[in-house]
Order: C-alpha cells, then sequence, then structure tokens
C-alpha cells in the first residue's frame, strides 16, 4: 500500500541517516541549540515559579497596610493611631506588625524578624525558616545568639523550623515574641513597625485608604493590590522577555546561518540533484529538509525544556545561584513548585523551531528548483 | 514502446549560443528489447536519453510511451499512447519513478549513506511501505552480489561494486524501461563485460533497455537488438531491427 504517511515516515528515516552523516556537526549543533533553549526554558520556569510563590505569600497579606512617615520615611507608628483608624466604619479590625531585618555579621547573612499577629512563641523562642537553620547549622532545641542594638547577646531557642518545602519567605524568617523583639531593637512600648488593617467589604479599600490618607496626613496607607502590582514589578519581566526572545532569535538566526552557511554546499546541491534524478518531486525534497529542521529543532526544543525543567524544579535552579545574588546567602533551597506557562512555552517554541526549520527549507527550496537532468552531466 | 517523431531539442534557444543537440529525431524503441545510442561525444545522446526519461522538454516533436502503468491513467488509457511532451511536471515525475530506472555515468550515488539506503532511495517518496522495498533491495543486492556491504557507505566500495549498487537503485521501483548512459565508461574491460552480463539478465526478465555509448564492447554486443547511430545530434544510422 502506498500511503503519504508511509512517505513521510520513509523521509524521515532518510532524514535521520542523512543527518548522522556529518554527526559530530550536527551534533554540536544540537547541544549548542540545546543549551539556549535549556537557559532560557530554566528562566521561564524559575519566573513562573518565583511569581507564585510570591502570589502565594500576598494571599496571606492584608487588605491595607498604613506606614506611618517622618521626612518622608518609613517610622514607627504609635498604638493609638489603631483605635483611630478602627473607628472607621467599614473597618474590621486593625493589628499591630512588628517585624524588621536583622544582619548576622558573623553567617553573613540577611534575616526577616517577625513578630506573629497571633502569639505563637514565649519570649525566649523562635520558630526559623530552613535557610536559617542552615546557615547557622542548628536544630530545634539549639540556641541561637542574635545581638541587640545596644550590643548584648540575646538568647533564643529553636523551637520549629519551617519544612522546607513552604514558601520562599519562610527561608531566612525568625518568628519570635513582642517582648524579645522589642529587646532586640531597644524600641519604645507602644508602638509597631506598622497597622495591618482588615476592611470588611474590597470594595471600600480604596475609600477607606483615602480616608485614613486625610485623617492621618503623616501616613501612608498601601493597598493590597499595590503591593500586588509592585510585587509583579519586582518579577516584572515583560521588558526582560523581550530582550531574552531577541535574544533567542538572533542566536537561532546564528547557528542556523553557521550551519547553513557551511550546509548548502556543493555537495549537498549535487545530492539535490542526484535525489531529482531518481525521480524525487521538488516537494519530496523540500520534505527531506523540513524533516532534517525539525529533528534538530525539535530535539532541542524537546531535550532543552526537559532538562530547565528538572533544573529548576527538582535541583531549586542550582545554575542561577551565582546570577541571582540578590538572594545572597539565603537563595531558596526548597524545591519550587512546577508552574508551566504554556504561553510563554510557546512563544520560545515558535522562536526557536520555526526558523531554523524554515531556514533549512528555504536554501534546498532554491537549489531544488535545478531542472531533473542536470545530474546527468555532473 | 517508445515513439519519438520529429524530436528536436535548443538549448538557449534565442540566444547567442543556442544550440540544437538534437535535431528532428524519429526513433522506435520496442519493448523487452535493447536498443543502444551509440556515437561520438557531444552527438546528443545524453540529450536524448534524458527526454526519453522524462527529466526534460523537447523543443518541438512528440514522444508518445505505450503500455505504461500510472496512477494517474485508468486502465483504458494503458495501451493509448501516452504524449509525454505535454504532461504537467508532476505527471512526468510520476512517470519518471515509476516507469525509468537511470543508471549515470558517474553512478550519482549519495556519499556517507549505506549502499542498501542508496538503492532504496528512488523508493521514499512513493509512499510504499519501508518494510517491503527494504525486503526488495536486499533481493537486488544479492542478484547483483553486493549484499554483504548492505550497510557499509557505499563511498567504501570499489569502482565495480558501486555501479552494481546504482543498478540495483535504477531497479527498486520495478521500472519498466531501464536508461544507463555510458555506464561502462568508469569500467575496466573485465567489469565492462560482468556489466554486459547483468544487462543480459535484465532483458531476459523482459527489461526494455536504452544505453548511450560509445564503448565497442557495449555495441558490439551480441546482446543488442538495435544499434542506433547519432552525431550533431542526428540519427546517421540504425542496425537491427529498427
Ligand atoms: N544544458 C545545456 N545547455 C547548452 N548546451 C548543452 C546543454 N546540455 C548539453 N548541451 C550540448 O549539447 C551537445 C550534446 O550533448 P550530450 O547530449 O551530452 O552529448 P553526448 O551525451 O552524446 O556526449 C553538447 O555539445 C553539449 O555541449
Ligand atoms: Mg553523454
Amino acid at each position: 500500500m502506498n500511503t503519504p504517511l508511509n512517505r513521510h515516515g520513509n523521509i524521515l528515516d532518510f532524514a535521520i541517516s542523512s543527518l548522522l552523516r556529518r554527526r559530530s556537526k550536527n551534533f554540536s549543533l544540537l547541544v549548542v541549540y540545546t543549551l539556549i533553549v535549556f537557559v532560557i526554558a530554566s528562566l521561564i520556569f524559575f519566573v513562573q515559579a518565583m511569581k507564585r510563590e510570591a502570589g502565594l505569600l500576598l494571599k496571606e497579606a492584608p487588605d491595607l497596610v498604613v506606614q506611618r512617615m517622618i521626612a518622608g520615611r518609613h517610622d514607627l507608628i504609635p498604638d493609638r493611631y489603631k483605635e483611630q483608624i478602627g473607628a472607621i466604619r467599614g473597618v474590621t479590625a486593625v493589628t499591630p506588625r512588628l517585624w524588621g531585618y536583622y544582619y548576622d555579621q558573623v553567617f553573613g547573612a540577611n534575616y526577616t524578624l517577625l513578630v506573629p499577629e497571633q502569639k505563637l512563641v514565649e519570649p525566649g523562642s523562635i520558630l526559623i525558616g530552613p535557610g536559617v537553620a542552615r546557615n547557622q547549622r542548628i536544630q530545634v532545641s539549639d540556641m541561637l545568639t542574635l545581638k541587640t542594638s545596644s550590643n548584648a547577646p540575646l538568647l533564643l531557642t529553636v523551637q520549629g523550623i519551617y519544612p522546607s518545602s513552604s514558601e520562599l519567605i519562610s527561608s531566612d524568617l525568625i518568628v519570635l515574641s513582642a517582648e524579645d523583639f522589642q529587646a532586640m531593637f531597644n524600641l519604645p512600648a507602644g508602638y509597631a513597625t506598622d497597622l495591618a488593617v482588615t476592611v470588611a467589604n474590597p470594595q471600600e479599600q480604596t475609600t477607606i485608604a483615602a480616608k485614613i490618607a486625610e485623617q492621618f496626613p503623616d501616613t501612608r496607607p498601601i493597598l493590597k493590590s499595590e503591593i500586588l502590582r509592585t510585587y509583579d514589578a519586582l518579577f516584572e519581566w515583560r521588558g526582560g522577555m523581550m530582550v531574552v526572545i531577541l535574544f533567542v532569535a538572533v542566536l537561532s538566526f546564528i547557528i542556523f546561518a553557521w550551519d547553513k552557511a557551511t550546509g548548502l554546499s556543493a555537495e549537498e546541491r549535487k545530492e539535490i540533484g542526484i535525489l531529482k534524478s531518481i525521480g524525487w518531486e521538488t516537494s519530496d525534497v523540500l520534505l527531506l529538509k523540513f524533516w532534517e529542521g525539525i529533528v534538530i529543532s525539535l530535539t532541542a526544543f524537546l531535550v532543552g525544556v526537559v532538562l530547565a525543567y528538572g533544573h529548576v524544579f527538582l535541583f531549586s535552579a542550582t545554575l542561577f545561584e551565582p546570577a541571582l545574588k540578590g538572594w545572597s546567602v539565603m537563595y531558596p533551597h526548597f524545591k519550587l513548585t512546577p508552574v508551566i506557562d504554556v504561553y510563554q512555552l510557546t512563544i520560545l517554541f515558535a522562536l526557536t523551531v520555526l526558523p531554523y526549520t524554515a531556514a533549512s527549507i528555504i536554501p534546498a527550496w532554491l537549489a531544488a528548483t535545478v531542472p531533473p537532468d542536470a545530474a546527468m552531466r555532473s | 514502446m517508445i515513439e519519438l517523431s520529429s524530436v528536436t531539442k535548443t538549448f538557449n534557444s534565442g540566444k547567442h549560443n543556442q544550440f540544437t543537440a538534437v535535431d528532428g529525431v524519429n526513433l522506435t524503441i520496442r519493448p523487452g528489447q535493447l536498443t543502444i545510442l551509440k556515437g561520438p561525444s557531444g552527438s546528443g545522446k545524453t540529450t536524448l536519453m534524458a527526454l526519453i526519461g522524462c527529466m526534460s522538454r523537447p523543443s518541438s516533436g512528440r514522444i508518445c510511451l505505450h503500455g505504461i502503468r500510472t496512477s494517474f491513467f485508468t486502465e483504458t488509457d494503458r495501451e493509448a499512447a501516452l504524449d509525454i511532451t505535454s504532461l504537467p511536471e508532476r505527471f512526468l515525475t510520476e512517470i519518471r519513478r515509476s516507469t525509468f530506472g537511470f543508471i549515470f555515468q558517474q553512478f550519482n550515488l549519495m556519499k556517507g549513506i549505506t549502499a542498501l539506503e542508496n538503492i532504496m532511495l528512488p523508493a521514499y517518496p512513493t509512499g510504499e511501505s519501508q518494510a517491503v522495498f527494504r525486503r526488495r533491495a536486499l533481493e537486488l543486492m544479492e542478484l547483483f552480489a553486493v549484499a554483504r556491504h548492505s550497510s557499509s557507505p557505499v563511498d567504501w566500495l570499489s569502482g565495480g561494486e558501486q555501479q552494481r549498487v546504482a543498478i540495483a537503485r535504477a531497479l527498486i521501483n520495478n521500472p519498466a524501461i531501464i536508461i544507463a548512459d555510458e555506464p561502462t565508461a568508469h569500467l575496466d574491460s573485465k567489469l565492462s563485460r560482468e556489466f554486459m552480463e547483468m544487462v543480459g539478465t535484465l532483458k531476459a526478465q523482459g527489461k526494455t533497455i536504452l544505453i548511450a555509448s560509445h564503448d565497442p564492447l557495449v555495441f558490439d554486443s551480441e546482446l543488442a537488438d538495435c544499434v542506433v547511430g547519432m552525431r550533431d545530434g542526428r540519427i546517421t544510422d540504425i542496425a537491427g531491427s529498427p
């Protein structure tokens, strides 16, 4: 039986034989190509996963945060604001929050110190993130020593460690009691870092924020949606993505140019002539070149994406560690939850597989229009 | 049967380097016969064979094929004459693939590809099942005593072996007509005689064979049914059954 499917299968078979002839050239081509896809797909996966972590984090965030500003800078907010803001209609609850950062000179790491809204630990006890545990090499019931702002040591017992599967933020987190927090930073009593405001009706958030800003000109209310936007901006990569896309496009162009410049040699031209003379149609030759292009670019795409998946989600994007120094010592060591952005992968596919395949076909097309009798005179 | 009437091929028509390579040829090639085109270099043999083999079109005249099988002509047309000069390109390729097997002077094999794959090459785009034509290719390799080279790259083979691979390739699609252009030009006398033996085998199988050659070993062969002499694009004499 003669079927179109057989024709494709046969020509694909031959395309692979044909590629295997120039084994080292095609293999190095494949390696370089795969590497590029790997890096870009890793980036896509990583950024998406981080965005997801950030999103989860913000789900827990309060509707509205009120900060006090002094001379344009964030300052401690007195507890009395709590009553006054709580009196505004529509506000369900106002919770003073205590949190801050601490730099450990000995271990060279930054920690986030947080007093929970509901009391979780007694004075003298703490809960820590897995990053802190790793960094300090401590376990549950070990002691952690912090230095207060008056240079006195503060000894704290580790009561628990957050599981490493929890979110990004818990990695560098130290949860402690309000008393210890105040001792750490010599805070005056009756002050908080900021106020978390809960609003009953989400649609009123903006109005209430405006009311607060009006009644307390020395405060800055921050809406959750604004935080979300800032976070988004932090991971905002539309601009970055454009650069990446351009990068891919240019690179695949260079690769194909390098391949094709060395590719459609007199030898290949002659081979196309032979094929035509033994009864291959121009479309058969193009199909052959199409398969040759697809085999290389699709393999590179699939292998690159699979490797990137493993890299980001099984090995926590270890290769990016030195590149993303922003996370510094506290680089997340937990396993990121797999997130796959089909849209971005489709763009990556379109920019890697399509131009290469097209570039394989077009020069062959020009060569394949030679009359079939040309091969009789070579 | 192939019938040529007043076939002319002019290259670069209308330009200063206009050249008529085949000039008013009338010829009948009978089925099952060995026809030899004999003539000095430049006499138009290759050009004429390219015309017969549907590789190019004549500038004027008609070429008719009788009793060939094609997928696009129905049962009743089979015995009728098919004027290939007016067929669209796609049909010409189809006829070329199913009706003709070509043996080129330079063998035109694909370097780096195994002998077996070279033989299968004309069958790939037909859409036939690979298992089927692979078996046929292996049988042909057996027939031409090159079976042990089936998985060697074809460029590792000797000249004589390469020619046998080229012949096997010409036969893979089971063509009714074999066209060979100067097949012994690169062979010594011993290999040339072997080639003529293989031609005898093909003839015994009922193939129509057309060979262009200026090698006496070929045109003086007793296998030849008809020897057509050519010079300057014209037929000078026809020996044997016309
Ligand atoms: N494509 C072409 N363009 C111009 N002249 C050609 C072309 N092909 C063949 N010729 C000329 O036609 C003549 C006959 O060539 P050919 O058929 O190859 O002769 P033979 O095979 O008998 O040696 C030669 O003079 C050759 O130069
Ligand atoms: Mg010739």
